[in-house]
């Protein structure tokens, strides 16, 4: 990743890409993952990586790991509590029975998370029935009530910090649908009751529940039994609740990881459509680089964070000054003064919202019309009533007519066309691939592209086509590699993996440094597999004939052009008395292509300025 | 005597030389009289085109060269006769200010000018100035409609005189760029003399480095001409690894990389008014300090990064971070092919690269053909792993796409877009447009009026010019700003300039697209309610109460912009000069008193009026139109059509009787019409009769 640390420092008021890029730190979260440990978790199981079995707890706790191992880096002041309940022990402040709040020494049950946290909580699977225990707790005969005490602990423990500043969550793995379901009569209605009553109390104090539920293959985790109450769930939302599903463990985690983050847009935009209406739009940044975290600056003898501090040095007097209001371009020889506010009038071209130019067909929207992430927009209907409705009817048409929108989006940033485009909705069992909406796709201006083409035109006018036999070969090549599962974003970042866990090795002290596998290198074992090393031959021998080998020496002459450049520049250095010249202090009198010369002769590195090749050279004759 | 012989004959003289990565350029600008309403963007782009080599290449070298003017001014003229109505406004020189102002007061010439004598012309100075120095920098630069026919040779064709013409460019190391100029392509389709220049035009990009493109727009006209020149760099050169054993040579560029606004210089005023070698620069210097002792300044190469784990901050030092780090080898690797519909396009994550073969391989060309050839057809996609650089610390998954090239001077290529990691996307998951509650969806009439917008808002209609293509469309911010340190280099107290009627076809609907479909909007409008959301508190009630006046927003919106943007809190009473539009925005939406419409509509006649008296040969023509769109629209809002209607035929009438004659065929291509009965229910105009006053002129 090329993150340049000083980039921390950088004069950022005129690069707008901070704002796009960097995901709003606004809020910090406090978040209590409430994990079901009951030994129905245990028993059910999905076939793992290996074709064994794993079970919904360990599912569970998996995601969890994962999830708090990249809250660490991204969002370090996040604080974080795991609480198990149905278990044999119990461990919280009020002492209640059935819930066991994880935690290591020197932390609070709720707080940023630490390396050793994560370290002891990783092994937590291992020790589990032995320090904690696996146990129902909601039993006939007994007015225990597991869940509840979970609610309670969490409610408790998120009594910390207010509302206002931070993101209060709970979220909530459970493979049981019913809680109460063996509980029968007046106890079954009072015990659900007390527990509504418990997570509404939560609600009301500005804590959001979120169910992470995990369905089994012959069935779903029923929502309305009784967590659509307890969430808050009605009408509308309630049909739309998507309970996880999957059989297998890696679909499974990988819900359970979508779901934890939580769902921010961006911005509420207007889309001016036409004739006076103006509809209600919501942005997502669904893609977005992700970044390393940012750095600290440390004292290298202390190990004491530094802080930075920025003066500004008149160049022409020397003298400290505050930030000057004025900015200038020289132009024809004189500094034209533009003053800030002058300059972000330039810049405003439209307020901030989306006006729609017009429609064109999708095969003119090019490959090469890219120059940053997409965004996502959604309809909402939260202040503008109507706008989910026309949103669809246009999404509609777009495809049915397979158009794209172009539109003006006036941002404060980089005022600029993007195009829309329509996008269906594709579920895969049960989970959600692609949402529907738009995404808005910024397009280049004219100034923003390159005609790199026409660079190399030819003008002889015998550029090379392949022949139909050629383009048969290929194709048959194509057929041959083709990756049919292919899902866009399967691979993890090998650099961004590499950092985290070396990262993660030197705060837990770990001896190994980890080895991280790469996944993004080429299959090299299946392209020798002899149907595809054949296509590939075939290919290669239409193009280039049988003598391939040679081509590659070709190229080898070329490298013969390189020699000849050295023998010349042995030459021309003889011409000069380099320890002389070094001596009268006259190397800086000759010309940069001179003093290459030398290094080129010499076989030293020509790279860098005047002033550098010339110590180099001193180096090199002992001077 | 125009014969080929001729127009060779002056290819061997040689003079000056010139310094590395300089480029001489000539600008040939027709400026005869069919060019006439188009002058105010060639000046536009030629000038920016200037400014930007003043900031960015300012030893670069201009001349300027118009033909179609009555008289002539060319050396060849002087030497051997002919070349007649060619003017050469400038010689060849170092950019400068002076260069600005002649781009932008081009003259208005009277006659056909013969394209073809122009670039002799232009060759000519050239060669005289630089012989055969600077090979592959000279250009020149052709703005021409090429609507009349060349003048026939003394021997041979005109086909083989341009041919030798064009060997002869290439021989000099000359590009050409062509920009042809027609209002409207489909009218001229079957015009022998179009379809012949056409064809003439052409043959120079089939022997010398040459580019010709056609426009339709004066918006698409902005951004056809390249106004900054940058010589492209590979971010790689090296194989295409389709497997360990089979690799193609390529070569990779940037194909698109953001013009970024330039960055200005912080000033400093402190240096005294009598320092004439003040920079007036300032240098910014960081300090760094003990979070917890400010006292102490820890210097620079004391530092170790720490990276943030948690409460903790792990400190690491380059070196033990450079040994453990991914390090992945210089390569680019083939994964495999996939279907294209696999790689939905939202997922492209960068600027976009483009792959070609080596130039100088003609096997490795064949292989990209083939590849392109067989994707193309197929659908296919190809998945790269991309390392460009040894010693970069990342790698990057992309998709291939085919780029089959349709010009036979040009060959086959890829482009390549970066795909995101796993790492980098949040599947937030949203609700199903099925689920949703029947009254959120659009019934049938709905849909029916949606589908009807959303095929007539069509922005490229077969057989015209595709609105705003990317490629030919310049960026507002950028022009404007030029614009600005133009008129600040000679009034350092310049206002920001509005954006002109060009530029307005960038960032707002086209008003001829909307006046084409007024009756698909209205019944678009119609069948959709949109209120606000009563539960709402009143505080947060902000979307529509800025948006529910007027009935065409477009104008409505664009006026409050203008009136907040411009002047605020300061009420406009009447309408400046160098403001006129503005001033006429704010005024006519002034609410305070009624009167303020009338005014502003009476303002703004004597505003146009005043305009076109003071024009001379044309030169505030643009100027005018601006004020009288406004002055429409403004009319279109208050639902004033008679005052716009009578007044326009009075301007007709008044330019008829002052010999302003070329300002009614201006206002003509610019479409200036009749407000008719379908915008303004009190217009006398019928729909059909918006046009009548020009179709009248024309017969």
């Amino acid at each position: 990743m090329d993150v340049d640390p000083d980039d921390v420092f950088r004069d950022d008021e005129d690069d707008p890409e901070n704002e796009f890029y960097q995901e709003r730190q606004s809020s910090k979260e406090l978040v209590v993952f409430l994990v079901d440990a009951s030994p129905k978790m245990f028993s059910i199981t999905c076939p793992g990586e290996d074709e064994e079995n794993t079970s919904h707890f360990h599912v569970a706790v998996s995601s969890v790991l994962g999830s708090i191992k990249v809250q660490i880096i991204n969002r370090p002041y996040d604080e974080v509590a795991i609480c198990f309940f149905n278990t044999r022990e119990k461990k919280n402040l009020q002492d209640l029975s059935g819930v066991y709040v994880f935690n290591v020494p020197e932390r609070e049950q709720l707080d940023s998370l630490t390396a050793r946290f994560i370290k002891e909580f990783d092994q937590v699977k291992e020790s589990f029935s032995k320090v904690i225990g696996s146990e129902f707790g909601i039993v006939p005969g007994s007015r225990d009530n597991s869940l509840y005490n979970a609610l309670w602990v969490a409610q408790a423990l998120l009594r910390k910090g207010s509302a206002k500043t931070a993101d209060k969550r709970i979220l909530l793995l459970t493979n049981e649908d019913d809680p109460f379901g063996n509980i029968k009569g007046v106890t079954k209605l009072d015990m659900a009751r007390t527990t509504l009553q418990r997570a509404k109390d939560a609600q009301d104090l500005g804590i959001s529940i979120e169910l992470l539920p995990l369905s089994t293959p012959n069935e779903e985790f029923n929502v309305s039994l009784f967590y659509a109450d307890l969430i808050g769930l009605e009408g509308d939302d309630l049909a739309q609740f998507m309970p996880l599903a999957g059989e297998r463990f890696e679909d499974l985690n990988k819900q359970l990881r979508k779901r934890m983050f939580k769902k921010r847009r961006v911005r509420r935009i207007i889309f001016t459509v036409a004739g006076g209406l103006s509809i209600e739009l919501n942005t997502y940044a669904l893609i977005r680089p992700t970044i390393p975290g940012t750095i600290t600056w440390l004292d290298s003898v202390t190990n004491v964070p530094l802080r930075a501090e920025r003066s500004f040095i008149c160049n022409d007097t020397g003298s400290l000054i505050q930030e000057p209001p004025k900015r200038f371009q020289t132009y024809k020889n004189e500094d034209i003064k533009f003053s800030v506010e002058e300059l972000s009038e330039i810049k405003k071209v439209g307020i901030g919202s989306l006006r729609l130019l017009g429609f064109k067909p999708l095969s003119c929207l090019k490959d090469y019309y890219n120059l940053k992430p997409s965004t996502f927009v959604f309809p909402s209907d939260e202040e503008v009533i109507g706008s989910t409705c026309i949103f669809i009817a246009l999404h509609r048409s777009m495809i049915s007519l397979k158009r794209f929108a172009v539109a003006f989006y006036g941002s404060s940033s980089r005022p600029q066309l993007v195009a829309l485009i329509a996008q269906e909705e594709v579920s895969d069992g049960g989970s959600q691939i692609e949402p529907p909406g738009m995404h808005m796709i910024y397009l280049p201006y004219s100034d923003d592209i390159r005609p790199i083409e026409e660079l190399h035109s030819d003008t002889s006018g015998n550029i090379p086509i392949a022949n139909d036999d050629q383009i048969q070969k290929a194709t048959a090549l194509l057929k041959r590699v083709d990756l049919r599962d292919f899902s866009v974003c399967q691979f993890a970042n090998p650099a961004l993996q590499s950092h985290y866990a070396v990262v993660q090795a030197l705060a837990l002290d770990e001896d190994e440094m980890p080895v991280i596998h790469d996944e993004t290198l080429p299959d090299e074992e299946g392209m020798s597999r002899p149907g595809i090393a054949k296509a590939m031959e075939e290919f290669k021998v239409s193009v280039y004939g049988e003598n391939y080998e040679e081509e590659e020496e070709g190229d080898n002459v070329k490298g013969g052009k390189k020699r000849k450049n050295e023998e010349a520049a042995v030459s021309k250095a003889a011409y000069y008395d380099w320890s002389r010249l070094a001596d009268d202090g006259k190397l800086k009198d000759l010309t940069v292509m001179e003093l290459k010369s030398y290094l080129t002769a010499n076989k030293l590195p020509v790279g860098g300025k005047k002033e550098a090749l010339i110590s180099r050279i001193l180096t090199h004759l002992g001077k | 005597m125009y014969a080929s012989d001729l127009r060779l004959r002056i290819f061997c003289f040689c003079e000056e030389k010139m310094a590395r990565n300089k480029e001489a350029l000539i600008l040939l600008i027709d400026v005869g009289p069919s060019m006439h309403n188009v002058l105010p963007e060639i000046q536009k782009v030629c000038s920016l085109l200037i400014q930007k080599k003043l900031v960015f290449n300012k030893y670069d070298e201009v001349g300027v060269v118009v033909f179609g003017t009555k008289d002539t001014n060319n050396d060849l003229m002087k030497e051997v006769g002919g070349y007649e109505h060619v003017t050469v406004l400038q010689p060849i020189k170092v950019v400068d200010g002076d260069l600005v102002d002649v781009t932008q007061q081009l003259p208005q010439g009277t006659v056909p000018g013969d394209f073809m004598d122009a670039i002799v012309v232009g060759m000519d100075m050239l060669i005289k100035k630089y012989q055969d120095t600077i090979k592959g920098k000279k250009r020149i630069c052709l703005i021409t409609d090429a609507m009349y026919p060349i003048k026939d040779p003394y021997e041979g064709t005109k086909e083989d005189q341009v041919y030798t013409i064009a060997e002869q460019m290439a021989a000099h190391g000359m590009k050409i760029d062509c920009i042809i100029f027609r209002g409207h392509q489909e009218l001229n389709k079957n015009n022998p003399t179009i379809k012949e220049n056409d064809m003439l035009l052409s043959i120079f990009s089939k022997k010398t480095k040459a580019k010709a493109v056609h426009v339709e727009t004066s918006t698409s006209l902005l951004g056809a001409l390249r106004t900054r020149n940058l010589a492209p760099v590979t971010t790689f050169r090296g194989d295409l690894e389709l497997s360990p054993t089979c690799k193609i040579k390529i070569w990779v560029y940037k194909k698109t990389s953001e013009e970024k606004f330039p960055t200005l210089k912080k000033y400093s005023d402190k240096a005294p008014a009598s320092d004439k070698y003040a920079t007036h620069e300032i240098k910014i210097d960081y300090e760094y300090k003990s979070v917890q002792d400010s006292s102490k300044v820890v210097p620079p190469e004391q530092r170790i990064k720490g990276y943030r784990y948690g409460p903790q901050v792990i400190p690491i030092s380059s070196a033990e971070f450079e040994a453990v780090k991914f390090k992945p080898e210089k390569g680019v690797k083939l994964l495999g092919f996939t279907n294209a519909s696999n790689i939905m396009r939202h997922y492209y994550m960068k600027d976009v690269n483009i792959i070609i073969a080596d130039p100088g391989n003609k096997k490795a060309t064949l292989a990209v053909s083939a590849l392109a050839r067989a994707m193309k057809e197929k659908d296919k996609v190809g998945i790269l792993r991309c390392v460009w650089r040894q010693g970069q610390a990342y790698a990057v998954i992309g998709v291939l796409t085919p780029n089959v090239s349709d010009k036979d001077n040009i060959a086959d290529s890829f482009y390549f877009n970066v795909l995101p990691f796993a790492e980098d996307v949040r599947e937030f998951q949203f609700p199903s447009f099925s689920n949703l509650p029947k009254t959120l969806l659009p019934n049938e009439q709905q849909q029916e009026a949606a589908d009807k917008l959303v095929m007539m808002m069509d922005m490229a209609p077969p057989g015209k010019e595709e609105a705003l293509r990317p490629d030919f469309t310049p960026n507002p911010v950028l022009e404007r700003f030029y614009h600005h340190l133009e008129l600040k280099s000679k009034n350092p107290d310049a206002a920001v300039p509005p954006l002109d009627s060009t530029l307005k076809r960038i960032t707002e609907p086209d008003p001829e697209i909307i006046s084409q479909n007024m009756l698909v909007i209205d019944e678009f409008r119609k069948h959709f309610e949109l209120k606000e959301n009563p539960k709402l508190k009143k505080s947060a009630r902000r979307l529509l109460r800025d948006q529910k006046s007027g009935s065409y927003e477009g104008q409505v919106g664009q006026i409050k912009d203008k009136a907040v943007g411009s002047t605020p809190g300061v009420k406009v009473e009447a309408i400046g000069d160098v403001t006129a539009v503005q001033d006429f925005e704010a005024m006519i939406s002034r609410r305070d008193s009624p009167e303020w419409v009338s005014k502003a509509i009476f303002g703004m006649k004597n505003k146009v009026f005043e305009i076109l008296e003071n024009s001379n040969e044309g030169e505030n023509y643009s100027k005018a139109l601006e004020c009288l769109v406004a002055l429409r629209k403004g009319c279109v809002i208050e639902q004033e059509p008679k005052q716009f209607n009578n007044f326009l035929r009075h301007v007709y009438r008044f330019c008829e009787e002052k010999h302003l004659k070329s300002f009614c065929e201006f206002l003509g291509s610019k479409d200036i019409t009749f407000i008719t009965k379908t915008e303004a229910e009190d217009s006398d105009v019928a729909e059909k009769d918006a046009r009548s006053l020009f179709v009248k002129a024309e017969s």
